[in-house]
């Protein structure tokens, strides 16, 4: 106990502040989700289930949703694969250019995604690839991978290189040490580091509108567009609340994994 | 230069169907000579409000019945400015625009759309004459397009709010307006035309004649009412839904607007009480072409649906519900208000000289002045982030 | 109980034990994929774009004309709307930051020193849900709550208080709450690693919880700051939804997108581009210097 009782109390209060804060929009897309007018003034007049039903009945929110799982699962698995591949590097080898790495990695997230999007949209053009999933998947990958690194490298730090010299003095090859010493010890922070990618990707909209065609169109390409129509904002909270409400479960088990895991390691 | 589709039978159909046409004579160069079989689907920059396809309202549709009989899948994309619609056209992906004198001409001389065989498209023959052959549409004899309609830029205001009710464009340049704060305007250049318009009215030492063509005076003097009318704007609008969102919550009480913004307004639950006026000073305004892609994917769609968008009961229909003449001949026939063509003034050409159609502003003074340089689009544009600060 | 025995030879063991004596080739080997998709496809494309800073655009026909000129970084420079945007923008960066930080800081240390570690756990999951809620979204329920007839005004309302409306606050509002977590999760992560027996040895040699605070924690934490502060920063200094939704202020972003979007000026849009990646690389460096990469 080093905090002052003072300062405890105070501590309680602003996290109890700033988690309603927090918090406070989600409530209010919640109930806007059933508001009967397409008026947004507040307050409500009227509830209705309308909104969930025009949903469901759009073509355009099940084939938007589909795209955005698949570029999701692309970006990921490239992600997933660079980031460890550069994370074993940086850390189990020193060399001339590690930091230079580190800082590469971290060049697609820092850079505005206005500045990422325009570049790929040239590099495309300029090479010929025609626009669709791929481009997308490749343009969600380039801000993925620090992610996946990020995480794998702070769990490798925590591995000790002599369980794996041990594995290898009982008889095992490089690969078997990997399939199983090393990659248990990973496996939940490639499953963190992967679960906070495929959210990045499928939230992620100002890359996304450089590297699409006109055809495909993600989650949020889909709820831009809705935006331009009168009856378009309604329909884009009740997706969002139902979106909210379902990716719950996937961030409650990866906090559960990651948090596991790290207490294992303590 | 393109003949798709086994088109020699459609052809025939067509030309004797629609007198005194020969389908493969009169087609300017360039452009299709004959109709082939659609191609399944066809992709649209559109104004909002004018390819409804009952997504606002189910009672509010002229595209599914135009589905179901060609089986051409009807794509929007709605464009919030000329700007970007030019921008959504270099990309190729589409068929068919919407364009505003503002960007057809630019459109035609960047080589973006193709010319058009009129002959090809039947409803043509009842455009009023007024709207064919102009200079937005026709470059050198050439047709590149067909009329839609014509309309004004409106002032738009909340008639609980702003009382008396305006007649003048005064309420959103005076820099002691009440509804400081609450103010709203267009957000593109292009909106520079409409600080010349007032000058025209207010300072007509300038000697502006065409707000299109303004040399250095007078657009230092359009950019320093701008620049003065930026205090008292609350935000600026581009999408028509930001500005239809704004009056709903009082966020914007009064600016520049599109009839189908109070008619939106009007019509919703709860209404917003507002009305569009055409002020006395006059105003900017637009006459839209339908324009054919010269990338497009899905030519004969696409020329079907010029067709049926510009067909008597369609033209009624669409520009009854956005609020602005029409530019068949037939259609005034078939409002649902009989009224709907004489308060749009759609056979007044004297009317439309007042309102200044929105048209590039080039170097080569659009009227016709030799002895000045006029200010180009380019210098409009980044005049506008200057403006905006 | 069975002997080790060597397993038998056979060509993959043989491979891998000569891979095993070359280290650099190993390394080699592990750092291809990542920087060949880094180096030549990110900074290729960077460059390329960069590339088309140097061109101009014909704007009436929209050509783009490609011999080299230095007009597009001219406009920027010698234009006043130019220098006043960037410096807005890059001040919002800041403010932004700053409230990112001072907010963000009680909670991250509530949860990493105080809280029980089933309360933890379910604080870093409340911390993380809003990254799932679409950024869209939260954009526009500001938008709602901050009109005019929203429900910031109606709570206000009996308080005889009026909300900041849309404007330059309702922008800083607005980011601040959105980077918060980008924010919370590295300094709650670095105040986690600060290991209790050197807040124990501070208060055996008689520090007081204040001076414990300001001698050890804090720079103990500095670090995750700094990191947490490159999200916040970045995520700023880019973005144009934000501000076109809840203002009508111009920033940098707003330019370059509508020079891309709308105007089609992409060598503008490209000169544009080049500030924040300037800025973002310095501030890349002086984050490294300040050992910011250690703790994201």
């Amino acid at each position: 106990m080093t905090e002052s009782r003072g300062a405890r109390a105070v501590l309680r209060l602003a996290t109890v502040a700033v988690l309603s804060f927090i918090y406070l929009p989600l409530v209010v897309i919640g109930i806007y989700a059933f508001n009967e007018s397409t008026n947004q003034a507040w307050p409500i007049q009227g509830f209705s289930l309308q909104w969930f039903e025009r949903a469901f009945s759009q073509s355009g929110v099940a084939d938007a949703f589909l795209t955005s799982l698949r570029a999701g699962l692309g970006a990921t698995l490239i992600a997933l694969v660079l980031g460890t591949l550069a994370s074993f590097a940086v850390q189990r080898y020193r060399f001339f250019g590690r930091d230079t790495v580190s800082l590469l990695v971290l060049l697609p997230i820092a850079l505005p995604g206005i500045v990422t999007g325009m570049a790929l949209n040239a590099a495309f053009r300029t090479g010929g690839l025609e626009f669709g999933i791929w481009t997308i998947m490749i343009g969600h990958a380039t801000f993925c991978v620090v992610i996946v690194y990020n995480n794998v490298i702070a769990r490798v730090r925590r591995v000790s290189r002599h369980l794996e010299e041990a594995s290898m003095d009982l008889g095992a090859t490089q690969w078997q040490t990997f399939r199983h010493v090393t990659f248990p010890a990973i496996r939940t922070a490639l499953l963190a580091g992967g679960l906070l990618a495929f959210a990045l990707s499928f939230d992620e909209v100002i890359v996304t509108t450089f590297t699409t065609g006109g055809g495909e169109q993600t989650i949020p390409i889909w709820i831009l567009q809705n935006y331009t129509r009168t009856t378009g904002l309604p329909v884009v909270n009740a997706v969002a609340l139902i979106l909210i409400l379902v990716s719950i479960i996937p961030v409650w088990i990866a906090q559960r994994l990651a948090g596991a895991e790290s207490a294992a390691a303590r | 230069m393109r003949t798709l589709g086994l088109g020699a039978g459609v052809a025939l159909v067509v030309a004797g169907l629609v007198p005194g046409v020969a389908a493969a004579q009169d087609a300017p160069e360039g452009a299709l000579t004959e109709l082939g079989a659609g191609e399944g689907e066809v992709n649209v920059v559109a104004w909002p409000g004018y390819v409804e396809d009952g997504s606002t309202s189910p009672d509010i549709d002229w595209v599914t019945s135009f589905e179901e009989a060609t089986g051409c899948q009807v794509n929007v994309t709605l464009g919030a400015t000329s700007d970007e619609m030019f921008t959504l056209m270099q990309t190729g992906n589409y068929d068919v625009v919407s364009a505003s004198g503002d960007a057809s001409n630019r459109l035609i001389a960047a080589g973006q759309v193709q010319p058009i065989n009129t002959a090809l498209i039947p409803s043509y023959v009842d455009v009023f004459e007024g709207l064919k052959n102009q200079p937005h549409n026709t470059v050198e004899g050439v047709s590149y397009g067909v009329p839609h309609g014509r309309g004004a830029n409106l002032l738009l205001f909340n008639t609980d709010v702003v009382t008396p009710a305006p007649d003048s464009w005064s309420v959103v340049w005076d820099p002691a307006s009440p509804y400081a704060g609450k103010v709203t305007a267009y957000d593109s250049p292009i909106y520079i035309a409409d600080a010349a318009v007032y000058l025209m009215a207010t300072n007509p030492e300038l000697g502006i004649t065409n707000p299109y063509a303004l040399d250095e005076t007078q657009f230092t003097a359009a950019v320093e009412l701008l620049k003065q009318q930026r205090a008292i704007i609350g935000r600026y609008w581009g999408l028509y839904t930001d500005q239809i969102a704004g009056f709903q919550s009082g966020d914007m009480v009064v600016g520049t607007t599109w009839q189908v913004t109070a008619n939106v307004l009007k019509g919703s639950d709860p209404a917003t009480p507002v009305e569009a006026i055409l002020p006395k000073e006059g105003s900017t305004g637009w006459s839209d072409t339908w324009m054919l892609s010269a990338q497009a994917q899905n030519p004969n769609c696409g020329y079907l649906f010029m067709n049926h968008i510009i067909s008597p009961e369609t033209n009624a229909a669409a520009t009854e519900y956005f609020g602005e003449a029409p530019a068949n001949s037939k259609s005034c026939a078939l409002t649902t208000d009989p009224n709907h063509c004489d308060t749009y003034h759609a056979t007044d050409e004297e009317y439309f000289s007042k309102v200044y159609y929105w048209a590039t502003p080039q170097a080569q003074c659009l009227d016709g002045r030799t002895d000045v340089v006029c200010k180009d689009y380019s210098e409009w544009s980044a005049a506008w982030t200057e403006i905006k600060g | 109980m069975t002997a080790t025995a060597i397993p038998p030879s056979s060509p993959t063991r043989r491979l891998q034990a000569w891979l095993y004596r070359r280290p650099r080739l190993q390394l080699v080997l592990l750092l291809a994929l990542p920087l060949f998709a880094l180096v030549v496809m990110y900074l290729g494309s960077l460059a390329l774009l960069l590339l088309n800073a140097f061109w101009t655009l014909d704007p009436f026909t929209r050509e783009l004309d490609r011999t080299f000129s230095l007009d597009n970084f001219i406009d920027i420079l010698t234009s006043n709307a130019y220098r006043t945007i960037t410096l807005r923008t890059i001040g919002m960066a800041f403010l932004v930051t700053i409230t990112c930080a001072v907010i963000g800081f009680p909670v991250a240390y509530f949860m990493a020193r105080m809280a029980s570690p089933r309360l933890r756990g379910f604080l870093v999951v409340a911390i993380l849900l809003p990254l799932w809620a679409s950024y869209l979204v939260k954009v526009f329920a500001w938008r709602t709550i901050l009109q005019n007839q929203g429900v910031l005004n109606w709570a206000l309302e009996p308080l005889g208080l009026n909300g900041p409306g849309y404007g330059d606050v309702a922008v800083w509002l607005v980011f601040t709450y959105l980077w918060l977590p980008y924010m919370i999760l590295p300094i709650f992560a670095g105040l986690e690693r600060i290991p209790g027996s050197l807040l124990e040895a501070s208060g055996d040699l008689g520090g007081r919880a204040g001076m414990t605070f300001r001698k050890v924690i804090l720079p103990l934490a500095f670090p995750a700051v700094i990191a947490g502060s490159i999200f916040t920063f970045s995520l700023t200094l880019g973005d144009y939804i934000t501000p076109a939704l809840v203002s009508s202020t111009q920033f940098l972003g707003n330019v370059v997108q509508r020079e891309v979007g709308v105007s089609g000026n992409v060598p503008l849009a490209a000169a544009l581009a080049s500030i924040p990646i300037l800025v973002m690389i310095i501030y890349l460096l002086v984050a490294r210097r300040l050992g910011a990469f250690e703790a994201i």
